[in-house]
């Protein structure tokens, strides 16, 4: 077990990984979880067709779209709200890990962990 | 068949594939693809959005349970993680560039060779030689419990693990899956870590790698929420009542049915693809 210095050792690491990435998971879930009852309950009697791709409504694609979407009380944007929280949970993972390798004082891995959030930034907000 | 029907068809598939998935070990994502596509008539793009959200949410729980258990390592992760998710973004974009019928093809093979990588015995490594200089330098080695208590190992070939990362980023990307099967195999057999510490790590980094696709899948419009939904809650809940039976201890017998059907819906995919049906 490395002792590290700022008061982290890597066991201490770990368990708030696993709590963080914990939280994550079962937070997207209730609120995916209720908008799929929403949705269930607003189009049940629908019939579905996913043959043909053909992108989805500019609401439910940009991430100023979803966000605004969570107030217009529709299912489908209650769910793609909790599926982007559950995509940035491995995200706040990695900035997390940026924390603790910068209170290590370990520059290398500090250095790898940026460009790691940095592709993964650049996926979310980035065209 | 309407919305609700199709709903809940999707959510036992979803559980039943996270459940065997998790039993034995293969993870249950690879195959939401094929069914969606072959059984359910899903259009690809649709099916590796929905595929990609279910690997996040399954590869961050089971996370959530190994680095506690002390089996992942967090730096070899942190360094392929690297190699992984800049493979992941150039997947993303190429699922553009690559017709649909490409994609399937692709998908056949992979399906066909992570059924036969998951077959294949775990290497038991004996190691006498001096300690790698590169791996030493980046801290990679480290140790993991086992019944004999707190056994160390050494890290090899760190340059090759990463380029193998590096492909298994690509095809997660492009295809929507985790590629965990590739991620073990630049970790086991290149840089000859213990099977458990590359499982385990390797799931640390699956859902980081299909991050780094998810934000492109989103901006494209191939996660649809409602196709999501079923998938992501069905793998998710099969995985958890998986890992409460007994994660990873399905019998040989299950394995090799599981393997079997892998390699069927490999099979199906490829001639889907050849035969221009898509």
């Amino acid at each position: 077990m490395n002792e590290l210095k700022g008061g982290w050792n890597d066991e201490r690491m770990d368990n708030t990984i696993s709590v963080l990435l914990r939280t994550g998971v079962i937070l997207s879930s209730i609120v995916v979880l209720a908008g799929g009852i929403a949705y269930l309950l607003q189009y049940a009697g629908h019939f579905p067709d996913y043959r043909v791709f053909q992108r989805e409504p500019a609401g439910l694609m940009s991430f100023r779209g979803i966000l605004a979407g969570i107030f217009s009380w529709h299912g489908r944007n209650w769910i793609q709200f909790g599926l982007v929280l559950l995509a940035l949970t491995p995200v706040a993972r990695v900035a997390f890990c940026v924390f603790v390798f910068l209170k290590e004082k370990d520059w290398t891995y500090v250095f790898l962990t940026l460009i790691v959030l940095s592709v993964l930034i650049f996926s979310f907000v980035g065209r | 068949m309407n919305v609700l029907l199709f709903t809940l068809l999707i959510l036992i598939c979803s559980l039943a594939a996270g459940l065997l998935g998790s039993l034995t070990g293969l993870g249950g994502g690879v195959v939401i693809v094929p069914l969606l596509v072959l059984v359910f008539k899903v259009n690809i793009h649709y099916a590796a959005g929905a595929s990609l959200i279910s690997v996040i949410a399954t590869s961050s729980g089971a996370a959530a349970a190994y680095v506690k258990e002390g089996y992942s390592n967090v730096r070899i992760g942190m360094l392929l993680e690297v190699a992984t998710t800049l493979g992941a973004l150039y997947g993303a974009y190429l699922v553009a560039k690559v017709s649909p019928a490409a994609i399937a093809i692709i998908f056949g093979i992979v399906l066909i060779v992570s059924a036969y990588l998951s077959l294949r015995k775990p290497p038991n490594i004996v190691d006498t030689r001096p300690p790698d200089r590169l791996a030493a330098w980046l801290r990679l080695n480290g140790d993991y419990p086992t019944p004999d208590g707190l056994v160390a190992y050494t890290v090899r070939r760190v340059p090759l693990g990463f380029l193998i990362c590096n492909c298994a980023g690509i095809l997660s990307g492009l295809l929507g899956i985790g590629s965990g099967a590739l991620k073990v195999l630049g970790m086991d057999q290149a840089m000859e870590t213990p099977f458990k510490v590359s499982t385990a790590t390797s799931n640390f980094m699956i859902g980081v790698t299909a991050a780094a696709s998810a934000g492109i899948y989103f901006h494209r419009g191939y996660v649809d929420p409602s196709l999501a939904m079923p998938v992501m809650l069905g793998v998710l809940l099969g995985a958890f009542i998986g890992a409460r039976i007994m994660p990873g201890a399905a019998t040989h017998y299950l394995r090799i049915l599981f393997s079997a059907a892998i390699v069927v819906l490999g099979i199906e995919m490829l001639l889907k693809g050849l035969t221009g049906k898509l």
